[in-house]
């Protein structure tokens, strides 16, 4: 079955840059321009992994990340962050709010295809 | 990759977008109007716009937009005060943010020097020293663009194991004893040094969202695998947490793989797992450190919050869609309208009676087709707003390099305005910004002087006016100085001493090409070019500009540009047995004269007296140097001459001379300038519904450009083919 992904970030930019390096990879990409419109449609793709971005209007990465983990139909799916600082207090943010991996921006296509292959275990 | 240029150019489209939404909170927080949100807002601006250009590795951009975000953000915790100077060095980065932005997009680059002049201000502010670096991305401990440590190795290659894992499920896997499971991996079978990890998950591996199984697979991705499943921890059912993490795995992964990449794999679960990862059979190489791995205690939980607003009320849905696409349909709609035209000729050609039902549905055929053509030009439509904002940019770069002090006023930003020409408007308006800061504005001490406030005003504003998008720069300065504005025209010998110039033709000496009264070559608008720039720009878009000034007061420049580039109302005419278009927007009547009310003036020109005026009569055939009418004729046996009154933007009358008018009509504006070149007193072409093609003219050049009284003395119009339309 075709691995759902939902990307979330308020650039219009970075959401083309996933939903194209995940359509390619051969998964099917929603996206959403921001926190309160990724939770809002994370019951309805109910998608096998996460990526949103930290810093977005309405609510924020952490936010989407504690609205998934606490009052979502599905708590455990694996949440990844995108991040421009690959500092470790970042991560460690990240990591105490619940999210499952990081991925530092700017990503090349391989390697956020391969994270998100290793979070979810899909194979091509 | 075409995909990857189309999302280059979707990020350049974004970041216009940014830098107005940055440039817009700046505002508002320069007036002590914004809040909390604002300065997010402002935030996510240039951190979306450093995101966005990390991806396409514009590290300049990247760089400056990183320091200028530790600035905001510094403010956003309160650790830096918003001073008035650092209000204006956030409105200068922004501005210089802007020009890198446009740089990259032209694959130009900018100086490091002077993007490390505004590095140094943000520096300042963070009370930092400048790196040596100019563009303070690389020794940056925080700031890591090179590369991203996630590399997995092979991918791909492993055979599957689904992403349900099959057999980990702790139902599945209940039972004495263990559980081996293993999994076909690449590379070579021999019995290599390999590795053994032991591995037990925390409840916190699973309440963030891990997958043991997709661990093992990314490990599989490796070498061969050999997974044991330890079940001796299970509880017992009575009391058992299904939440809870009973379960322990050692995995034997086969092959000489680097035990960073061993280690990678479990880079995310670091801390939420007990984890061992050592050589298997160790016989040689340096035993690897067993992994300290100390249990951590389940996260706390953040505080639910609950999503903010709802997501149905975010702004007003748009589609993004490729111009060539938009221009397209405005082509066919063009072709469509001349159909249209033919169409109608054909059937006023049958001379039905007027109550034949063709006659209705071509009328709503016309109709319809119109109602077609105002919708698509719509979608080319865009506010000025974000070319405005732009101008305030210019606007302080100019004050600076000046040493005056300037703000900028606008109004009408809502305009809305063809999207080529609101490109093509940007360079004429910067020239005019500046020539109004350089030679408009005094210097603060004069201003004074003469009861100004020491800052300077100038106001731009765009407003719609009669099928006209009308721009207008106005300035509080000393006006034009137009002794000073004849001396230098007569030593440049634009003009002759005796010549006896009006206000208003003083002014426009300005346009003339070279024309510049700076006393010295300034750095900034004497760079050779003078307003004929301007004017060359504006009259290529089929516009115009004029030119108002009053002593002391200031100094207006208003360009009038036509609404659309593509269709027009004319008025279809016929001049020399030729057809000709005249928009309808400048026709303010026509009439047959009694002939007592046309005088003769000189030789050839003539007046027409009409309700207490005198307007200028003017011939369109002789203006367009076509063969000479039947004049005698026209004027003695035939009765005057048909006459069209009409008005220029420049609020000046006058009344052309033609043989005949036939209708009104829209046209379809076919530039010639592509295909033949400019003539002066000719806008464009068209095609008519008959199929025939019709100049159409352009009123304003015949008014100015009047034939002299004796016609031998220069060519009906100065500047005929020599005109170019300079973009």
């Amino acid at each position: 079955m075709t691995l759902r992904v939902l990307a979330i970030d308020d650039s219009r930019t970075i959401r083309n840059l996933l939903r194209r390096a995940m359509e390619e990879a051969g998964f099917a990409c929603t996206t959403a321009e921001d926190g309160a419109a990724g939770v809002a449609c994370f019951a309805e793709v109910d998608p096998d992994v996460v990526i949103t971005d930290i810093n977005m209007p309405r609510l924020d990465g952490f936010g989407v990340i504690d609205a998934i983990r606490s009052q979502s139909h599905n708590p455990t799916v694996p949440i990844l962050v995108l991040t421009t600082e690959s500092a470790d207090a970042l991560k460690a943010r990240a990591r105490q709010a619940g999210a499952t991996g990081w991925i530092v921006k700017p990503f090349e296509d391989a390697a956020i295809v391969s994270v998100v292959r290793k979070v979810t275990g899909a194979r091509g | 990759m075409t995909a990857r240029n189309a999302i280059r150019d979707t990020f350049f489209e974004e970041c216009e977008e940014l830098l107005e939404a940055l440039v817009e909170g700046l505002a508002q927080m320069a007036v002590g109007a914004g809040d909390g949100e604002t300065l997010n807002a402002v935030f996510r601006a240039v951190h979306s716009v450093k995101g966005g250009a990390g991806a396409f590795a514009l590290e300049a951009l990247v760089g400056f937009a990183h320091r200028f975000e530790t600035v905001l953000d510094g403010i956003r915790a309160g650790r830096i005060a918003l001073t008035p100077e650092v209000m204006h060095t956030l409105l200068r980065s922004a501005d210089h943010l802007a020009e890198q932005v446009e740089a990259a997009r032209d694959d130009r680059a900018i100086a490091p020097e002077v993007t490390a002049g505004f590095l140094a201000n943000l520096y300042a502010i963070l009370g930092e020293d400048a790196p040596e670096e100019p563009d303070g991305a690389g020794d940056d401990p925080c700031f890591g663009f090179a590369a991203v440590a996630l590399d997995l190795g092979p991918l791909g290659a492993g055979a599957g194991l689904g992403a349900d894992g099959a057999g980990f499920g702790v139902g599945s896997s209940v039972g004495p004893g263990a559980e081996v499971i293993g999994f076909p991996g690449p590379g070579p079978r021999e019995a290599a040094p390999g590795w053994r990890v032991r591995f037990r998950p925390l409840p916190a591996l699973y309440a963030h969202g891990h997958d043991p199984a997709a661990l093992f697979a990314a490990l599989a991705d490796l070498g061969p695998v050999t997974v044991t499943l330890d079940l001796s921890d299970l509880p017992p059912w009575e009391g058992f947490d299904p939440a809870g993490a009973w379960l322990a795995w050692t995995i034997r992964l086969a092959g000489a793989v680097p035990e960073a990449a061993v280690r990678e794999v479990f880079d995310f679960v670091q801390g939420l797992c007990l984890l061992d990862i050592a050589p298997d059979d160790p016989p040689a190489g340096p035993p690897a450190e067993p992994a300290a791995a100390p249990p951590l205690a389940p996260p706390p939980r953040r505080e639910a919050r609950a999503p903010e607003d709802d997501p149905a009320a975010g702004p007003k849905p748009t589609l993004r869609v490729d111009l060539d696409r938009v221009d397209r349909l405005i082509n066919a709609v063009g072709e469509l309208i001349i159909n249209q035209a033919m169409i109608e000729q054909s059937v006023l050609d049958l001379t039905l009676s007027s109550e034949a039902e063709v006659i209705g549905h071509v009328e709503g055929y016309r109709l319809l087709a119109r109602d077609l053509q105002e919708a698509v030009m719509a979608i080319r439509a865009q506010p000025v707003k974000p070319l405005f904002q732009r101008m305030s940019r210019i606007l302080r770069e100019a004050a600076e390099a000046t040493g005056k002090q300037a703000r900028l006023v606008t109004l009408g930003e809502a305009t809305e305005v063809d999207k080529t020409v609101i490109e093509r408007l940007a360079d004429p308006l910067t020239h005019m910004i500046r020539n109004a800061v350089d030679h408009g504005l005094e210097p603060p001490a004069a201003r004074l002087a003469a009861g100004k406030p020491a800052e300077g005003t100038l106001r731009l504003s765009a407003a719609h006016r009669s099928g006209s998008v009308i721009l207008s720069l106005r300035d509080d300065g000393a006006g034009l100085d137009r002794a000073r504005i004849r001396a230098k025209a007569l030593a440049r010998g634009l003009i002759s001493p005796e010549a006896d110039l009006t206000e208003a033709e003083i002014d426009n000496l300005l346009f003339l090409p070279g024309f510049s009264t700076a006393e010295k070559v300034s750095n900034l608008s004497g760079r050779g070019v003078g307003l004929d720039v301007v004017k060359n720009a504006v009259t290529a878009l089929g516009g115009r500009v004029a030119i108002a000034s009053v002593p002391g007061e200031g100094t207006e420049f208003t360009i009038s540009l036509p609404l659309t580039l593509a269709v027009m109302d004319g008025m279809v005419i016929s001049v020399a047995g030729r057809t000709m278009v005249i928009p309808v927007a400048s026709v303010i009547e026509t009439l047959r004269p009694d002939p007592a009310d046309l005088h003769g003036l000189g030789p050839q020109d003539r007046v027409l007296s009409i309700r207490g005026r005198f307007l200028p009569v003017i011939d369109v055939a002789q203006g367009l140097g076509l063969p000479a009418r039947r004049n005698a004729a026209q004027d003695g046996a035939e009765g005057p001459p048909l006459l069209l009154l009409v008005e220029t933007e420049s609020q000046s009358h006058c009344a052309l001379v033609v043989d005949e008018v036939h209708d009104q009509r829209q046209v379809v504006i076919k530039g010639l300038e592509a295909n033949y070149g400019a003539i002066p007193g000719v806008a464009a072409a068209t095609v008519l519904g008959d199929g025939r093609i019709a100049l159409i003219l352009d009123a304003e050049a015949l008014t100015a450009q009047r034939p002299p009284a004796d016609p031998a003395a220069r060519p009906p119009f100065p500047n005929a083919g020599v005109s170019h339309a300079s973009p």
